[in-house]
């Protein structure tokens, strides 16, 4: 069974190995917990998943796996009869309890447990129906599982066996939100390359060690300078459809500030012409050339633009094609001037990638970057950077 | 030999489960969880209830993974042979010995704690796969093997700044300590101040958990900041009333300072109160 479970676990792309599966078994027998499916979701979580970004998906894999085996007659009995009972007497009216003592429990169970079960796959979609939610148990008319709940004093292992259908690692699924710290861990993938060119300082420690491992005879060793070689020129979208995505912007912009000793930063609208500016409060008066951005920042920066490149297709083509003002040269001419100074340079789109499709000025933009275009995402901002560290 | 939480250490059941895998199956435990959760202090307590002395290994951005098993102190031995000390002769006089080394050597069952394991280079995790997988590994200048006499527990804390190897990852055992709910926090609390009033912890907990709540904080507080904020309250002697905010006048909770460590979360705060304030 437990292969199964382990192929299941691998089919929803938890990355277990083998070695990990035989940790499981190893520590099943050696008898670390007990018959519950409990401390069997939380053991096999130890052993098996070593990220918390992935106990989302875990959860639900598990969730997925034991949904059959909840159904097995053994565990059946968690609902404790005498809740029922209690559940039953509370809810039924004078009629329906006439009827009980025709009846008798036995019938009135089986009846009671099917709805429960029909309830159940109901609220299979939904989390927690047992246990955490119910203000109010008696306001659902029915046999709401909710009131099944206040029939039994002690919820005890019930209320529990569903923990992985609260899903409350959701937020650190890392395919879903980006955080700084996140961002921060992917802007370091570009910290590697710190110790580049010839060697040209006194390495001391190493020197005396070799020195020592010679006898006293001087070894002279010499190293790289460390010098930071990472200097960023990110310039930024501002305004308009860009508003949408300012957390995820915000977000990046404060974890390569910190990253990043020499980080420059410049806002555009839309489309890259003939000037930027710094503040955007006073973006009118406080202009900066294009011209002297190349100049000022050499090859040695690395250029990041950040926007959703989402405007009409004029807008990059046309002298006069932007919204705020008149170009005199056409914004695709200033973007061929930047990559031809920055060739390495990448553009971030926080937009989700399946949606570039149906925007033409995306297209011509990452067709501009030689389609060093990526999402502004965890796995495009790796790929982003992989791609500039070239 | 079962840990189940100590006298000062509220544990959940779950991370008592970790531990005993780790402890019975004698894999090294990998810690993570926001800051102040108790990572650090786990490798204490466990240390404590099981009986087993501690040896600490806090990295740093500079810690090398050799530095964990031995150094040889190359400028000792110059120094001493210029000096004619005859203890030059003997090259294990000046074989430094480093943490994992002493654990290895201890008569009894250890506990080692490799604290913020992703504050260091991101080889280090790669250099000690062999050391944690077969508790042993061989001193070039002794040409000798120093092998464990007992398997230590090996308790590793990170703070997610750097990703791990996989190969690492899978030798070790992972258990993410979430924050605490309202219920598990009631009685970290009471662990730490048995005397205190129900009605201020009632109320310093609505505070704190509110404050958690607040969308856009850098930095939230965390568990060892509201026992730090607690013992402030203690100290001044700040009576429950005063911490109902909705009724008081500044909606920000006395002594903030213990919980909010950034000036742009107290700016956020605040302002957020005053937008409160003038609603109601």
């Amino acid at each position: 069974m437990l292969v199964d479970f382990f192929l299941h676990l691998k089919a929803r792309q938890l990355p277990v190995s083998t070695k990990e599966l035989l940790a499981l078994l190893a520590a099943l027998e050696a008898r670390l917990v007990g018959h519950s499916v409990d401390d069997f979701h939380l053991l096999a979580r130890t052993i098996l998943v070593k990220d918390e970004a992935l106990y989302d998906r875990y959860d639900r894999a598990f969730g997925e796996f034991f949904k059959g085996i909840e159904a097995l007659p053994g565990l059946d009995a968690l609902i404790p009869e005498d809740w029922l009972r209690l559940a039953a007497q509370r809810h039924l009216s004078e009629e329906d309890r006439a009827k009980l003592e025709k009846l008798g429990y036995e019938k009135l169970f089986e009846e009671f447990k099917k709805r429960l079960a029909e309830q159940k796959e109901r609220h299979a979609g939904g989390s927690k129906w047992i246990g955490t939610g119910g203000t109010s148990p008696y306001g659902h008319g029915g046999y709401h599982p909710e009131g099944i709940r206040i029939g039994g004093d002690s919820a005890g292992n019930r209320t529990a066996v569903k923990v992985w259908e609260k899903r409350e690692y959701r937020n650190l699924d890392d395919g879903v939100e980006l955080g700084v710290r996140n961002i921060k861990v992917a802007l370091r993938r570009l910290r590697r390359f710190a110790r580049q060119g010839a060697e040209t300082e006194l390495d001391l420690d190493g020197t005396i060690a070799g020195t020592a491992r010679n006898a006293g005879w001087l070894d002279l060793k010499l190293r790289p300078e460390r010098h930071n070689a990472i200097k960023i020129l990110l310039l930024l979208d501002i305004g308009g459809s860009m508003d949408d995505h300012i957390r995820a912007c915000e977000e990046l912009f404060s974890a390569a500030r910190a990253e990043f000793k020499h980080l420059e930063h410049f806002y555009f609208h839309n489309c890259v012409y003939e000037s930027v500016w710094r503040d955007n409060r006073r973006r009118h008066d406080e202009r900066r050339s294009t011209w002297d951005l190349i100049h000022t920042y050499g090859p040695d920066y690395k250029l990041v633009f950040v926007g959703d490149a989402y405007m009409s297709p004029y807008e990059i083509a046309r002298p006069g094609g932007s919204v705020e003002h008149w170009n005199e040269e056409p914004g695709s001419l200033w973007l061929e001037r930047m990559t031809a100074t920055w060739p390495r340079a990448v553009w971030l789109n926080p937009m989700p990638e399946a949606h570039w499709q149906y925007s033409p000025s995306i297209h011509m933009l990452k067709q501009l970057l030689s389609d060093r275009m990526f999402p502004l995402t965890l796995d495009g901002l790796e790929r982003a950077m992989t791609s500039l560290s070239r | 030999m079962k840990f189940e939480g100590t006298d000062t250490y509220v544990t959940t059941r779950d991370l008592t489960l970790a531990v005993n895998a780790a402890v019975t199956l004698e894999r090294p435990l990998l810690i993570k969880g926001e800051p102040g959760t108790g990572k650090t202090l786990l490798a204490e307590e466990v240390a404590r209830a099981l009986g087993m002395p501690l040896f600490q290994w806090h990295i740093k951005s500079t810690t090398k993974a050799q530095q964990g098993l031995y150094e040889y102190d190359a400028v000792s031995r110059l120094r001493d042979s210029q000096l004619g000390d005859p203890r030059v002769e003997d090259i294990a006089h000046y074989i430094v010995h480093g943490v994992l080394w002493q654990a290895f050597e201890c008569e009894t069952p250890a506990v080692v704690l490799i604290d913020e394991i992703d504050k260091a280079d991101i080889e280090f995790p790669n250099d000690l796969l062999r050391e944690l997988d077969r508790m042993e590994f061989h001193c070039y200048e002794l040409h000798r093997t120093v092998k464990a006499r007992h398997r230590p527990l090996i308790i590793i804390t990170s703070n997610n700044e750097k990703e791990l190897p996989d190969a690492f990852l899978r030798r070790c055992f992972f258990h993410y300590i979430r924050f605490p709910d309202k219920e598990t926090m009631t009685r970290i609390v009471n662990v730490h101040f048995p005397g205190l009033k129900r009605e201020l912890l009632k109320e310093a907990l609505a505070v704190f958990f509110d404050l958690r709540e607040v969308p856009g904080l850098k930095k939230k507080p965390s568990t060892s900041e509201l026992i730090d904020w607690l013992k402030l309250l203690l100290a001044e002697d700040i009576p429950p009333e005063a911490l109902r905010a909705k009724e008081a006048k500044d909606a920000i909770p006395p002594l903030h300072g213990a919980l909010l460590k950034n000036e742009q979360d107290v700016h956020l705060f605040e302002r957020l109160a005053f937008m409160a304030r003038r609603k109601s």
